[in-house]
């Protein structure tokens, strides 16, 4: 059966175009009728356009559309047009297809310099996040000192609770994590240093690499990818649903309810997770070097006192609550710049993370040169 | 013979049959009965928690009812081959509360969306179908480009609703589609509503409080009232029938400012 084909005629009748459509003009047939019927008037001069719905089944806004197209792709556009037989709904509907038809403007062609406009954007947004960054840091400052001096104002509910979810949940992963660190920073070294018969300062490599820089640069990035993203996606569903809106007309200060209270608890939960993931990198060597090097317990812990010392525990933990303050000002400042559309928070929450992470290595470098011209 | 002639387009579009919902012992319907016939715009009304969203989404198909079933096009829904129901899926177009716009997506490419998925046409002619839309809706051909978080809530509705028409619908559901609309945007919608009805022989269902659009635009008032629908009909049997939140609801103060200006309106338009 023909019947779901869609078809047509054309008659000229002086200046008038007559169109005779056949079938079903809708959008299950648009793709095969696209183009045809402008491209079959465009040798075509006429200034009327009359439409003949006698032989059509069914149209509908697709169809009309199609339809409509007669009018404007002629040699000229036509000045006039008409559905001489068809029902008052064809009627209607032709008249919002034209109307589309005719108000439609060209669209800007694409232009080869849109590349450079857009690198330039990225380099401003580049510039301008920044410097937001520094005001977002500025302004939690001020208000945090204003919290110390009046520390009634402190919310320790929320502190306590976000410890809880910052440090105590994330300690088992970062105790883990750690652990297989500090054993695979062992066997390298027993690797390595078996061949000069010096195994024993695998001990050395453990304790300095895990008590400097490994347990500290870990912790910190599981922070960041933990617990960025959260700060970010709960600060930010709340900007989208007007709750950031609610809290600023009651008089309430968002700085001081949501990023002071989340910036002391990453203080707080930082150094306590690195300590832990310390001691549980510092097993993870003593069990390699126990039964790859025959180096016990006993042996372990008197060079680890001897060679490495304890100082190197504080070097590593002194940097902890900076790391804290950084994860934590990132997370909060990227939640309060969500704007309204759900692809802003994913696209947030991403830039959150890496830029917690690129933070933390960066200053953790700086610091190992500020360690380095201190000499300790 | 194509699938598509197999819906029979002259059958009620949507019928309820039966339909028993609950949330555990809470027991919202009760052997409702409501059918939505082919070209009608009816206004379904009920107090607040009388579960007409819940209804919705049950003659949706977003949730199964626990007794009764939904037939759309004359046909029990839980019989449909899964090839038919994206076929009649295809032919209900939902304009949700907030207009549920995906937020990743400029106006036209939530408009494209649809016809992307279900049609087999060209990017370009799809792009001009969503802009005939958006001016059928009535809004500037700007607001193509625009994403739905720089609308403001009137054209929010608008947008919902062209995305709603983009696969030409024959039945149409509406979730409150004036709420939060100024009068003046309110009338304007209504109106568009009559005018797509005429122009694309729309079927609508819509969920409202909006004593000024159910006055005006509305062929039948369905009532949720205990549990069930006892009656849809015309504004003049609805508002005598006898029940007392019937009663409050149409006898009220607003209803009354409502009906007179439902009538001004009318004599002009003649």
């Amino acid at each position: 059966m023909l019947s779901s084909t869609a078809d047509y005629e054309l008659e000229m009748r002086g200046e008038a175009l007559i169109v005779h459509p056949k079938g079903h003009w809708t959008i299950a047939q648009a793709g095969d009728l696209d183009g045809r019927l402008a491209g079959d008037v465009a040798a075509l001069t006429y200034t009327h356009v009359d439409y003949d719905m006698t032989g059509l089944k069914d149209l509908d806004t697709a169809g009309a559309y199609l339809l409509a197209r007669a009018i404007r792709y002629g040699v000229t556009p036509a000045e006039s047009w008409d559905v001489c037989t068809g029902s008052n709904g064809h009627r209607t509907l032709m008249k919002a297809a034209t109307s589309a038809v005719l108000g439609r403007e060209p669209e800007r062609p694409r232009q080869w310099y849109d590349a450079f406009a857009r690198i330039g954007e990225a380099t401003i947004r580049f510039w301008n996040e920044t410097v937001e960054t520094f005001a977002f840091l500025g302004h939690f400052f001020v208000v945090l000192a204003r919290v110390i001096a009046n520390p009634k104002r402190l919310r320790w509910r929320s502190i306590v609770s976000l410890i809880e979810s910052v440090g105590l949940d994330a300690a088992p992963i970062v105790m883990v994590l750690s652990f297989f660190i500090g054993a695979v920073i062992a066997y390298m070294g027993a690797n390595l240093l078996a061949s000069f018969g010096a195994s024993v300062f695998m001990v050395d490599l453990v304790g300095f690499s895990v008590l400097r820089e490994l347990a500290v640069i870990i912790t910190a990035i599981l922070l960041a990818g933990r617990s960025d993203s959260s700060f970010t996606a709960s600060i930010g569903a709340m900007k989208m649903r007007q709750e950031i809106d609610a809290m600023t007309v009651m008089g309430l200060d968002t700085y001081e309810v949501l990023v002071v209270p989340r910036a002391i608890a990453c203080v707080i939960a930082m150094p306590i997770l690195t300590f832990l993931a310390m001691m549980s990198g510092l097993g993870g060597g003593l069990i390699v070097a126990w039964t790859t090097a025959d180096i016990s317990p006993i042996l372990f812990f008197n060079r680890l006192n001897t060679a490495v010392g304890i100082e190197n525990l504080w070097v590593g933990l002194v940097k902890t609550p900076i790391f804290g303050l950084i994860i934590a000002i990132i997370g909060c400042r990227q939640g309060l710049a969500v704007t309204g559309s759900v692809e802003s928070l994913g696209q947030r929450t991403t830039t959150a993370v890496v830029q917690a992470i690129f933070a933390v290595i960066m200053v953790n470098a700086m610091f190992a040169i500020l360690f380095f011209q201190l000499g300790v | 013979m194509s699938a598509e002639t197999q819906i029979d387009l002259n059958a009620p579009p949507m019928r309820a049959v039966g339909i028993r919902t609950q949330f555990g012992p809470n027991v919202i319907h009760e052997n409702l009965d409501f059918t939505v016939n082919r070209g009608e715009i009816v206004g379904l009304v009920g107090g607040s928690g009388t579960g007409k969203s819940v209804l919705l989404n049950t003659m949706l198909g977003l949730k199964e009812p626990e007794g009764g079933h939904v037939e759309y096009f004359g046909k029990n829904r839980n019989d449909l081959t899964s090839k038919t129901r994206r076929e009649i899926n295809n032919k209900m177009g939902v304009l949700f509360q907030g207009g549920a716009l995906f937020s990743s997506m400029t106006v036209r490419e939530n408009i494209m969306m649809p016809m992307r998925e279900n049609a087999n046409i060209s990017m370009s002619l799809m792009r001009e179908l969503a802009d005939m839309k958006i001016h059928m809706v009535g809004l500037p051909p700007e607001s193509a480009v625009l994403y739905p978080a720089d609308l403001s809530g009137g054209m929010k509705k608008r947008a919902g609703l062209a995305r709603a028409l983009a696969l030409d619908p024959k039945l149409l559901f509406l979730d409150e589609p004036t709420a939060g609309l100024d009068p003046v945007g309110a009338n304007a919608f209504d109106e568009l509503i009559l005018g797509l009805r005429e122009a694309m022989n729309l079927t609508v269902l819509m969920v409202t409080h909006d004593l000024d659009s159910l006055y005006l635009i509305c062929d039948r008032i369905a009532v949720l009232v205990d549990k069930k629908i006892p009656i849809a009909d015309s504004l003049a049997a609805v508002s005598q029938y006898d029940h007392p939140w019937m009663r409050e609801y149409f006898g009220g103060p607003r209803s009354r400012a409502a009906i007179g200006a439902a009538d001004a309106h009318n004599e002009r338009r003649g």
